[in-house]
């Protein structure tokens, strides 16, 4: 059993008791206190079941590397799965279930599986599934999907707050442990900029459980010690709850802070996301205790010698009242002295090395008894471990002994967190003597100066023992200050160090050595995942010889926890399987996040209001409050339809068509891009720009022009004033303003830059609004301040001053084939103007319109526009707008690409209008043509038109221009419906409306 | 993520900021250019595993272009320079060289 | 010209607070930045041309060809003014209704402006008289910091809603990393 000892535990209060619930009974730990540690306190050592076999599993580590403890945490919309119980903070009402299995955690009917064991080896899915081939979809992948998993989906929107934040520095380091901040205070004394992060809420990591001294004082006092040094320093920041989180190119390194997860009724962001700039990175990330590859080993009870010392430690909890402890290596004797001096039993360590070093003296010494050469050949136990079997390392596993204990603490070496220096390229080295892979220094990754800025210090750097792991912080440290480029403060003497001197490791990848099927099958790799010894040679016996092959194959290291206590034994496993070196067969690629990031945390305030900004002209307000619905374009919203209470929207539009074709409607325009061009060159420059003449265009008048791009395709169209010989106001379509203002700025600066002209995108200083329909002028004039008759405002001209006292700007065009006047306003008036006009217009009847009704006017009158007519692959002659390419100019931007023999071809799609034989049924939205079974083109642009009482389309057709009158087919979802080919202007051809 | 210092406005600035433009120092094929050459200018763009000349557009920034020397193979910056050049400056070329002395410009 | 009592929108709750001005005189100036157009705008204003990436008098460094002159008079009367002045060939607009204006006030305003801006805001990078053209979040802002607890941005007025309610959110109280000694 597990349970809290009577004391002990330094992060824990005792006299703040905090109540939770786990699986719905409720449960009390103390504040400090992990939800794991509150958990093994409470006796509750099984947690889950695994993934596959649904074996039961126990709290196996302290830290990040859990691979069984995941809870799903939370409810509603704070629901979240896959939470490790190790690193999660207990706070008061925290609620907590375990995953995994059904119908209860004690009772699950997946276990089944375990049984079945033998006949689900990797691979399982690949080998099993294949035929029938409809049974995969209707049978196999609903039952596996219903059983497989871990966590659960939320269901709920996410309640909380993310943000990020963009940081700056001289040095980040990466690790608040005793090698993290001795780098910190040596390169802050210098007065260079440091950040320190550090995952868990305190400081000091191993330093806290092991039995060090430094400069006189014992672990926790050093870290102490340096905590109040580093207080001093203004230029060190230090943050706890924030793991550095991966590092990228050129000193780029994200951090993913925990602000609240803690306290979540505390107000403020739940994560924040740390974008950090820094010149140098120190990897100051420890290392990671391996496990020992005997059969059981994935028993509840079954831990890390390291995490159980944490537990004892820094928790006042003790795993288990009777431990074993097996090793191949020191450091888990400081484990057994620790459960010793607590009172608690180590009845035996077992040490697979024929010798064993000074800590075992020690052990000796306190009466605990050490069986060196031995190894466990299994762990007896279901739910939990009630004892071991000893055998000789060396043998098959003949157990010798049988040992009745509850905890089994394993240590089968460490490997030093190497993930933050191989993210952006570090490579490594593999260290023989302590078996594992370590950073190769000279070999960092490189920045934007080729240099290297990773420089790991301590146990991440493979110095595994203390006064080698204190040396190397602080050189790193120096070497930090000295490549950002300060001066050193003076080096700090090298830490005196007293510690047990430990023996050299042995690696063990299977215990015992000639260990049998029957007990390497039930030896566990991978945990999270379920992959077993078995599985990896089975893989490597199938010819998966590469590590990334196999790890794919038998999905280790793929789990949540992304291998970080599988991989080097599964690597080794690997290796000696296929009877090569391990260097030989490499690693998987380590990638970022080092754990997993929230996705609220990945999305920052980018969620509900602040999704994605929506850009609204100054009338906006007025169309909303006036009942507009609203469509997208680009990223503006502009009003569709005012539909008013009860009335349809294709009522609406009926309505607004009809008041602006027989009275005046009024529509917001003020979207239109509007770019100022001028200087000496402006004209020559929009003579290149636009397929049409610009540079022939009088001052005081307007002209239609179409740009295209080098393809000789159609990009983007609308109107040309010239303000005078020098200045030109460019308008554009409303997705245009920004990527025309963009192109023209771009051939000014990279092609003709000799050339004298300066552009300004002045879209959003104006408010535009259309007065369209017979009685426009009435309104104008009701208004009253400029004279806009036909003589002084003739069609396709524009004059400017002060329309109902507002400094305006009046451009007779026309969209909608109807008299019309843009009214251009400084945007700040736009609201007062629309008003007025409003206002002067009611007794002639007028009404807003939005873009449907604008869209079907412009279709009767066979108006094309930029995105639906036309896809990126339209010339104008393909529009039938040949009028608008310039033959006298030698050059405009796509002059050479129109000259392509494919695009002058005859047979190319051209536009053309469609009659529906129908009178009633339209066609559908980009529906094909279909001539003997084959497509001939499609509809772009299709419409009810109230005016003409009658379906029209426009459409692109092979030869369309060459084919007036005929009949085509139309596809329309199975049905085919029939149009005839007809001129696409079908509304007043003469333009006689507009011109009056 | 990069860091490119614009050299018109002097920003040092993460990528974010900017926009790529694609392959520098291409000729623009007018009128009259045949169809290859017009081919080579629009749609054929080298790819080497090493030194790219390349335009950045500080988009979020002074709005000008800009050419960049970079590997893209370490993501090395070799210096940035104006998009008016025709060929990068010798002091880029120098710095190049001083990493890659096989390296050449091709044309 | 930057009086909160003018402020068309205010949110004061959270730990800074978020003014937006109601519309500023803006002009901007396209041209050669050269000394003649530095004389002409002395007379003008009173400032020549600023260094690049500042800020000085009230006339902003936006491109090697760009500046941005606020004023407190009517644009349309300094443009004809600058224009009279003014020789070479220039462009010259009055942008005043084109960009919304926000003033930050509080202690942390440069933690708020850091969780949008890839820019580093530390006083001794980023100084009183720096003017930094950039991204908060997704949308492109101009902004500077003319006082130690006082922050200013513009951005186009399309967007002004959707900025004000970002630095409302940013500047919530228990939100701010503190990350800044100013």
């Amino acid at each position: 059993m597990s349970f809290r000892l009577p004391d002990g535990g330094c992060l824990i209060d005792r006299s703040q008791p905090v109540a939770f619930t786990f699986n719905g009974k409720r449960v009390q730990g103390f504040r400090g206190d992990t939800l794991a540690s509150a958990l093994m306190a409470a006796d509750r050592r099984m947690v889950g079941r695994s993934f596959k076999y649904h074996r039961p599993r126990g709290i196996m580590a302290s830290g990040v590397e859990e691979p069984n403890a995941l809870m799903n945490m939370g409810e509603g919309g704070r629901f979240e799965p896959n939470q490790r119980a190790t690193t999660t903070e207990l706070f008061d009402g925290l609620i907590a279930r375990s995953q995994n299995h059904w119908p209860s955690l004690g009772f699950d009917i997946g276990a089944l599986n375990n049984k079945l064991a033998r006949f689900l080896p990797a691979g399982f899915y690949y080998k099993t599934f294949m035929r029938p081939q409809w049974a995969w979809k209707h049978v196999f992948e609903p039952i596996i999907r219903r059983s497989a998993g871990l966590g659960q989906v939320p269901t709920k929107p996410d309640t909380d707050r993310y943000e990020y934040f963009y940081a700056y520095t001289d040095i980040l380091i990466a690790g608040g442990g005793v090698a993290g901040l001795e780098a910190a205070l040596e390169a802050g004394r210098s007065g260079a900029k440091v950040l320190l992060l550090e995952q868990s809420p305190y400081f000091g990591g191993r330093f806290m459980v092991d039995d060090v001294e430094v400069d006189g004082r014992n672990g926790p006092a050093h870290i102490t010690y340096l905590l109040d040094e580093i207080a001093k320093l203004p230029t060190v920041t230090l943050r706890s709850r924030t793991q550095g989180a991966g590092v990228f190119d050129h000193g780029y390194a994200l951090g993913f802070e925990r602000l609240n997860d803690h306290a979540p009724t505390a107000s403020g962001p739940r994560h924040r996301l740390w974008r950090i700039r820094a010149k140098r990175i120190i990897t100051a990330t420890g290392a990671l205790e391996r496990t020992l590859n005997f059969a059981g080993n994935d028993k509840p009870g079954v831990m890390l010698a390291g995490a159980v010392r944490d537990y004892v430690r820094l928790y006042g909890v003790a795993p288990g009242a009777r431990t074993v402890v097996v090793t191949n290596s020191d450091d888990a004797y400081r484990t057994a002295l620790t459960l010793h001096a607590a009172g608690l039993e180590v009845p035996l360590i077992v040490d697979s090395r024929p010798q064993a070093g000074a800590l075992a003296d020690a052990a000796r010494q306190a009466g605990i008894r050490i069986e060196t050469g031995h190894a466990i050949a299994r762990v007896n136990g279901y739910k939990h471990v009630t004892s071991v079997e000893i055998c000789l390392q060396s043998g098959a596993g003949n157990a010798v002994e049988t040992v009745a204990c509850d905890c089994v603490a394993m240590s089968g070496g460490f490997s030093p967190v190497v993930h933050l220096w191989s993210h952006c390229g570090g490579k490594l080295l593999w260290d023989e003597a302590n078996a594992m892979f370590s950073p190769d220094i000279s070999r960092p990754p490189t920045n934007q100066h080729g240099e290297g800025f990773v420089l790991p210090a301590g146990a991440a750097l493979g110095a595994l023992e203390t006064e080698a792991c204190l040396a190397s912080a602080l050189a790193a440290g120096r070497q930090a200050v000295d490549e950002v480029g300060q001066s050193r403060a003076g080096d700090t003497a090298p830490r005196q160090v007293r510690a047990q001197p430990e023996a050299p490791m042995s690696p063990v990848w299977a215990m015992p050595a000639n260990a049998p099927y029957r007990l390497r099958s039930k030896t566990w790799l991978d945990f999270q995942n379920d992959v077993k010894l078995t599985d990896i040679q089975l893989a490597a016996r199938e010819g998966y010889e590469s590590v990334e092959h196999a790890k794919r194959y038998t999905t280790i290291g793929m789990a949540t926890d992304q291998g970080k206590l599988s991989n080097i034994n599964g690597l080794a496993v690997l290796a000696a399987a296929l009877d090569a070196d391990i260097p030989a067969v490499g690693t998987t690629t380590f990638r970022p996040p080092y754990t997993p990031v929230s996705l609220g945390a990945i999305a920052g305030e980018a969620a509900g209001k602040l999704f994605k900004p929506t850009r609204k002209t100054a009338i906006d307000g007025w169309h909303e409050s006036h009942g507009a619905i609203f469509e997208p374009v680009a990223d503006w919203r502009r009003p569709y339809a005012y539909p008013a209470k009860g009335e349809s929207v294709q009522a609406a539009i009926t309505r607004e068509i009809v008041a602006t074709r027989s009275a005046v409607g009024l529509f917001d325009a003020s979207t239109l891009g509007k770019i100022m061009v001028t200087g000496p060159d402006a004209a020559r420059f929009l003579d290149l720009l636009y397929t049409n003449m610009m540079s022939t265009l009088k001052p005081g008048k307007c002209r239609y022009g179409l740009m295209c791009n080098e393809n000789g395709f159609l990009m983007d169209d609308g109107v040309v004033a010239r303000l005078s010989e020098d200045t030109f106001l460019c308008h554009t379509t409303t997705g245009g303003s920004d990527r025309i203002h963009a192109h023209m700025e771009e051939w000014l600066q990279t092609e003709w830059w000799d050339m004298q002209v300066f552009t300004a995108n002045l879209t959003e200083q104006y408010a535009q609004i259309v007065v369209a329909g017979p009685r426009a002028r009435k309104v104008l004039e009701a208004l009253g301040g400029m004279d806009v008759s036909p003589g002084e405002l003739p069609f396709m001209g524009f004059v400017e001053g002060k329309l109902g006292g507002i400094k305006a700007r009046i451009f007779r065009i026309s969209f909608s084939g109807e008299l019309s006047f843009e009214v251009a306003v400084p945007a700040s008036r736009g609201l007062l103007l629309w008003n007025l006009l409003l206002q002067a217009g009611a007794s002639h009847g007028i009404r807003p319109y939005g873009t449907e009704a604008l869209h079907v006017m412009r279709a009767e009158k066979g108006f094309v526009v930029v995105g639906d007519e036309s896809d990126g692959t339209v010339t104008p002659h393909d529009l039938n707008m040949s009028w608008a390419v310039s033959k006298k100019k030698d050059d405009f931007i796509g002059k050479r690409g129109m000259q392509r023999s494919f695009l002058t071809g005859q047979n190319r799609k051209q536009l053309v209008g469609l009659r529906t034989l129908s009178d009633t049924e339209k066609l559908p939205e980009s529906a094909h043509a279909v001539e003997n079974g084959k497509a001939i083109g499609h509809v772009t642009s299709t419409y009810f038109s109230p005016t003409l009482g009658h379906p029209i389309a426009m459409a692109l057709i092979n030869g369309g221009q060459g084919r007036l009158g005929d009949v085509l087919d139309f596809s329309a979802g199975g049905a085919i419906r029939k149009a005839r080919i007809v001129d696409p202007v079908f509304y007043d051809k003469e333009g006689a409306r507009q011109d009056v | 993520m990069l860091l490119l210092k614009c050299p018109y406005c002097g920003a040092k600035a993460e990528e974010t900021e900017f926009s790529g433009g694609g392959e520098a120092h291409l000729s623009r094929q007018k009128s009259g250019s045949t169809d290859a050459g017009f081919a080579a200018y629009m749609f054929e763009r080298r790819n080497p595993k090493g030194v790219i000349l390349e335009r950045w557009h500080h988009a979020y920034g002074c709005g000008k272009w800009f050419h960049a020397a970079r590997s893209a193979v370490t993501l090395e910056v070799f210096g940035t320079y104006s998009v008016q050049a025709l060929a990068p400056p010798k002091d880029i070329i120098a710095k190049i060289r001083a990493r890659l002395p096989e390296w050449e410009e091709k044309k | 010209m930057f009086e909160l009592s003018t402020a068309v929108e205010l949110e004061g709750n959270g730990a800074v607070l978020v003014a937006r001005h109601a519309p500023v005189g803006m002009v901007t100036l396209k041209a050669g930045l050269n000394r003649a157009i530095s004389a002409a705008l002395k007379q003008s204003t009173g400032a020549g041309v600023p260094p690049k990436r500042k800020i000085r008098k009230g006339i902003a460094w936006m491109a090697p060809d760009e500046l941005l002159i606020f004023t407190e008079s009517d644009p349309d009367a300094l443009i004809r003014e600058l224009d009279s002045r003014i020789t070479a060939p220039a462009l010259l607009a009055d942008v005043s209704d084109a960009r919304a204006v926000f003033t930050l006030k509080g202690r942390g305003v440069r933690d708020v402006l850091a969780k949008g801006a890839p820019i580093d805001l530390s006083p001794e990078a980023f100084g009183t008289d720096d003017f930094r053209r950039t991204r908060l979040g997704q949308v492109a802002v101009a902004l500077w910091i003319p006082a130690p607890d006082e922050a200013r941005l513009i951005c186009l007025a399309s967007v002004g809603q959707f900025v004000f309610d970002w630095l409302v959110n940013a500047s919530q109280k228990d939100s701010l990393p503190d990350y800044f000694s100013t």
